[in-house]
């Protein structure tokens, strides 16, 4: 990939004047592009986490499972941008299936919203996701990018909208992870002003 | 339907051993969570375990919970019991917990400017 291969090995540590974090979630469906997002706008290669989860969906904290049980690791990719001298920003890429919304609990708590990628050949795929973000209800804020790939069917927004079933107010962007590190960027940014302005209405 | 393939299969592992049998962390530090060892440095205890030396060692500098988990190659529910116990013995310090309500106007504005500024 284009990004990882002119970028020097990653410092692993932050620099010390670093003293605030915030985190951005990017899900959907496997194999959507979601690591390959998080590396376009990483200053790290992204590194892999494993989680536990029950199976009982006790989520992503609960440990207490007694010994005879099995339980169900969950991978995460991961990466992280530099913000400014005191923030840095970490981009996680969470599963978007139904069976892994257990440890979105703790894994959504503080973030500043999710990035559902799309890939719009299968749409089908993202559903869930977008069921789950829908249902939860609460004051996650959530914008739609579709991962452009080479021989994705051209849709207009209305179009894809309406498959969707999205929300007027809900963000819909297009980018190209593999490609374009600054659409993906954009899709951020388009997820944070939209944020902002729920915050900000919010407030009044 | 859950082969590996997707990131996701069973374990036997025992968390719990790691853990000295406790299920929870005391202090509900969220991924993002940075961590750095106490300065001056505490010397642990004769009776840390291997993982909470690892860990103090890898804080040795400023970094986060879960970058601090993928380096030493443990489940980061894992380490979350582990540093909390190492915040509450002082041998850990930590920054930025998030708010329960989400980040405030004044974070997510730095954020938008903070990203326009890496746009090429």
């Amino acid at each position: 990939m284009v990004s990882a291969s002119t970028r020097s090995e990653p410092e692993r540590y932050l620099p010390g004047t670093v003293e605030r974090s915030t985190k951005i979630l990017v899900t959907g469906d496997f194999g959507v592009g979601k690591t390959t997002l998080v590396e376009s706008v990483s200053e790290i290669r992204p590194l892999r986490t494993e989680a536990l989860m029950t199976k009982a969906s006790e989520g992503i904290d609960d440990l207490s499972l007694l010994p005879d049980k099995t339980h169900t690791t969950v991978a995460m990719d991961f990466g992280r941008r530099t913000l400014n001298d005191e923030l840095v920003l970490y981009l996680f890429g969470a599963p978007g299936q139904r069976r892994f919304w257990s440890m979105w609990e703790g894994l959504a708590k503080g973030a500043i919203g999710v990035l559902v990628l799309i890939d719009s050949r299968r749409l089908q795929g993202s559903f869930e996701v977008l069921d789950q973000l829908e249902l939860r209800g609460d004051s996650l804020p959530f914008a739609v990018a579709i991962n452009e790939f080479p021989n994705s069917e051209p849709h207009s927004d209305a179009e894809l909208r309406e498959a969707l079933d999205l929300l007027e107010d809900t963000p819909l962007v297009r980018c190209d992870a593999l490609k374009d590190p600054n659409s993906c960027i954009d899709a951020l940014i388009a997820l944070v002003e939209h944020a902002f302005t729920a915050k900000e209405a919010a407030a009044r | 339907m859950s082969g590996p393939a997707d990131g996701y299969r069973d374990t036997p592992l025992r968390p719990y051993v790691i853990t000295g049998g406790r299920a929870r962390a005391e202090l509900n530090l969220a991924l993002e969570t940075l961590l750095s060892a106490a300065d001056p440095p505490q010397p642990l205890p004769v009776t840390a375990s291997a993982e909470m030396r690892d860990l103090l060692q890898m804080c040795q500098q400023r970094i986060s919970l879960v970058e601090a988990a993928a380096h030493l190659k443990l489940p980061v529910n894992i380490v979350r019991v582990l540093a909390s116990d190492l915040i509450r013995s002082g041998h850990l310090t930590w920054r930025s917990s998030p708010r329960a309500e989400g980040p405030s106007i004044e974070l997510l504005k730095e954020v938008l400017d903070g990203l326009r500024k890496y746009k090429v």
